[in-house]
């Protein structure tokens, strides 16, 4: 029963969500409801909003109207949030991008050392023990001591998704995760991204690919000039 | 008889045979000149003092009309021996190297060194032998800073070069030094507009202030001596050196000698049997060389902790420019503009002069200071376009794993924007080096400078010039190579 509940919890809430860069409107009203240990594939030509409603729930880009609630924490539109409430926010969201944006100067596992240990305080023996487990999840603990630019476009994505992971949120967004894979490497995504569900969290893929949406997803919702236009 | 010399002068000064010159270029230095040479305080164009008038005498005399030169004192006999004008006069001293290395006329006034310090000294540091350990200011290049060089081995003394006559004065005033040991002609003109020192009646040294002309020279130099035998004959000399104040009993006697064909020594008091100028050039340069030595680790260490200083506020600056305030931003560019704007010898007199009267700095300290402050501007605009050249996707992905904007700038942005900056930050290291010679006219002592006094007692730029050039790229060739390693480095490890 307690599992049941907790499954169909709701943790993340958009409401209503507007946003205008200049005269362009981005958002125009989003509203949707993400619910724990759901694979949530946004969907939707360029320009429809994708990357943006990522990028607003990551709390990286003001929206002027509406509301986002991440497990607790709430952006309001119009107000800029406080650094506490950013804080407690990426406590929750976990966020990878679609060019990885791994720190160039740090190995992979330095990357994925670095926020817990000066953001979170974690002791930076047990970060690197920790870090050295997340890469050998995801088949890349060989790679520990390469830098960015000496790791393949596959290799890169699962160290920033092994980045994200290392702080341990909930919600983990992830901006065209397909955009530069071959079909092995996609079909080797999908399957990773499987075994995170199954540790109850909770993913929102911004994607072009149908194929694959349709194949790992668990839900797609279609964006089109900022609203939503099929859930 | 006299044609027979003008004609020789105009071969040996190998101008047209046929037209003979109706310019006679004279060269001084009006800077601090008085009564020597200085601008016309009601016609700033114009120069006056006694060496104006006796170039006007012996223009008039020569048939030929009188052209100034404007040239820096300590390059006057460089300057001549290259042609750019016919004779220097500008206070310039009766010495064994111009004697060696130029055509010098015959001395036309004598002067006593005199110690000046400030009048509550006046009955306690009397002579070098007081001044232990005490500051001695003068002006570069000259008998007295010789003399202050002796003494700094004799007594103990330490010996301060100045560029220019005036601000030793005023820095003796204000009790930056302790002493000053200049011509009586210059202390007792700066004393009738400065208070606050005594003269001191003893005489360190006796010289005498010549002509110089180029070695080729020496017919023109012939009929100059004639003239000015003449004025002083005549009495032209002495109504000269009465108008500008400066006649007195010293003058009668040595013309006397002079015309009675004794010979003058050039200086007296000052043993100059070990001038340089009489040395082989190698003995000259063995000699010279541990202070050129001594010289170049006061360049490195103040070109060093200058860098380490002007990165420091650059950082700060380029910090601000990146992430301050509005109001933050502007201030901090017009800093960087007007830092880069102006010249940084404007800089330096500014730091060290201009502001004497509100913040005394050490001549050193505002050396280091005023470097670091203008290549801080220079290095800040390095570090901002660094900064700016990280991709932002690497600070929001840093922002989203909780990284407050103090610790993405220190963890992520910082250090990959060093990387960036550290080789145009090298070639600034080498352009600073080399820039660190200006501070000699904060009476820093460093290489250039060093070498600039080597080659005035030398009588030539060869030597010194060479052993400076080997100085500077001894210093500045391992710094070259290793901004070409990082370069090589960072490049291979991109690829």
């Amino acid at each position: 029963m307690e599992i049941i509940r907790r499954m169909s919890e709701v943790l993340v809430n958009i409401d209503g969500v507007e946003l205008r860069r200049g005269a362009r409107v981005v958002l125009a009203g989003v509203t949707c409801d993400i619910r724990r240990g759901e694979l949530v594939a946004i969907m939707g030509p360029s320009g429809s909003g994708k990357t943006t409603i990522l990028r607003a729930i990551a709390g990286l880009e003001p929206f002027q109207a509406g509301r986002i609630a991440v497990d607790g924490v709430t952006l309001d539109g119009g107000a800029v949030p406080t650094v506490a409430t950013l804080r407690e926010l990426r406590r929750k969201v976990g966020m990878v991008f679609q060019f990885h944006c791994l720190f160039e100067h740090l190995t992979a596992l330095q990357n994925i050392c670095l926020a817990p240990v000066h953001a979170h305080r974690v002791d930076p023996q047990a970060a690197k023990a920790r870090a050295h487990e997340l890469l050998r999840t995801f088949g890349v603990d060989h790679r520990a001591d390469a830098l960015p630019r000496q790791l393949s476009g596959g290799e890169a994505q699962r160290v920033a998704i092994a980045r994200a992971l290392a702080v341990d949120p909930p919600v983990l967004l992830m901006d065209e995760p397909t955009a530069s894979l071959d079909p092995a490497r996609r079909a080797e995504l999908g399957e990773l991204l499987h075994g995170l569900l199954r540790q109850h969290r909770t993913l929102v893929v911004a994607t072009h690919d149908e194929e694959f949406a349709r194949e790992f997803a668990t839900r797609i919702v279609r964006l089109r000039d900022g609203v939503v236009i099929e859930d | 008889m006299y044609d027979a010399y003008v004609r020789g002068v105009y071969d040996a000064a190998s101008l047209s045979a046929a037209e003979p010159p109706k310019i006679f270029r004279w060269a001084g230095d009006p800077e601090g000149g008085a009564p020597f040479v200085e601008a016309d305080p009601s016609r700033p164009d114009e120069v006056v003092g006694f060496d104006v008038e006796i170039a006007d005498l012996l223009a008039r005399n020569l048939g030929r009309t009188p052209q100034f030169v404007n040239i820096t004192f300590t390059s006057i006999d460089q300057s001549i021996a290259r042609g750019d004008a016919d004779i220097g006069m500008s206070g310039l001293e009766d010495t064994p190297a111009r004697r060696t290395t130029l055509a010098v006329t015959m001395a036309y006034y004598e002067f006593r060194e005199v110690l000046s310090v400030r009048d509550a000294d006046a009955s306690r540091l009397r002579t070098l032998a007081d001044l232990r350990g005490k500051r001695v200011a003068t002006l570069g290049g000259t008998i007295a800073y010789e003399i202050l060089l002796r003494a700094e081995r004799d007594h103990g003394i330490r010996a301060v070069s100045y560029e220019d006559d005036v601000h030793p004065y005023s820095d003796l005033v204000i009790g930056r030094v302790d002493a000053v040991l200049l011509d009586n002609v210059l202390a007792e003109r700066r004393q009738r507009t400065m208070q606050g020192f005594t003269i001191q009646p003893q005489t360190v040294a006796i010289g005498h202030y010549v002509g110089v002309l180029a070695p080729g020279n020496g017919p023109l130099r012939d009929t100059i001596n004639e003239i000015l035998r003449s004025a002083m004959r005549d009495g032209t000399l002495q109504r000269i050196f009465t108008k500008w104040r400066v006649w007195n009993d010293d003058q009668p006697k040595l013309y006397a000698r002079l015309l009675a064909g004794e010979p003058v020594e050039p200086v007296t008091g000052l043993d100059t049997s070990v001038s340089v100028a009489t040395m082989t050039k190698w003995e000259a340069a063995r000699r010279y060389f541990p202070s050129l030595l001594r010289a170049s680790l006061v360049t490195i260490v103040l070109s060093c902790l200058s860098m380490a200083l002007a990165v420091a506020i650059g950082v700060m600056i380029a910090t601000g420019r990146v992430y301050g305030a509005r109001p933050v931003r502007a201030a901090l560019l017009g800093y960087v503009e007007l830092m880069r704007g102006t010249p940084i010898l404007l800089q330096l007199f500014v730091l060290y002069y201009g502001l004497a009267a509100a913040i005394r700095l050490p001549a050193f300290a505002a050396a280091l200071l005023g470097l670091a402050l203008n290549y801080a501007a220079y290095e800040s605009e390095i570090y901002r376009a660094a900064l700016e050249a990280i991709p932002p996707g690497q600070l929001e992905a840093a922002r989203t794993l909780g990284l407050s904007e103090r610790q993405v700038l220190r963890l992520v942005r910082g250090p990959q924007a060093f990387r960036l900056a550290l080789a145009p930050m090298t070639n600034d290291f080498v352009a600073l080096l080399k820039d660190s010679s200006l501070v000699s006219v904060l009476t820093v002592l460093e290489l250039t400078k060093e070498t600039q006094i080597f080659a005035t007692n030398l009588g030539s730029w060869v030597l010194p010039g060479s052993l400076c050039a080997a100085l500077y790229l001894a210093m500045s060739l391992p710094l070259a190579a290793l901004a070409r390693r990082l370069e090589r480095r960072w490049k291979s490890s991109a690829a």
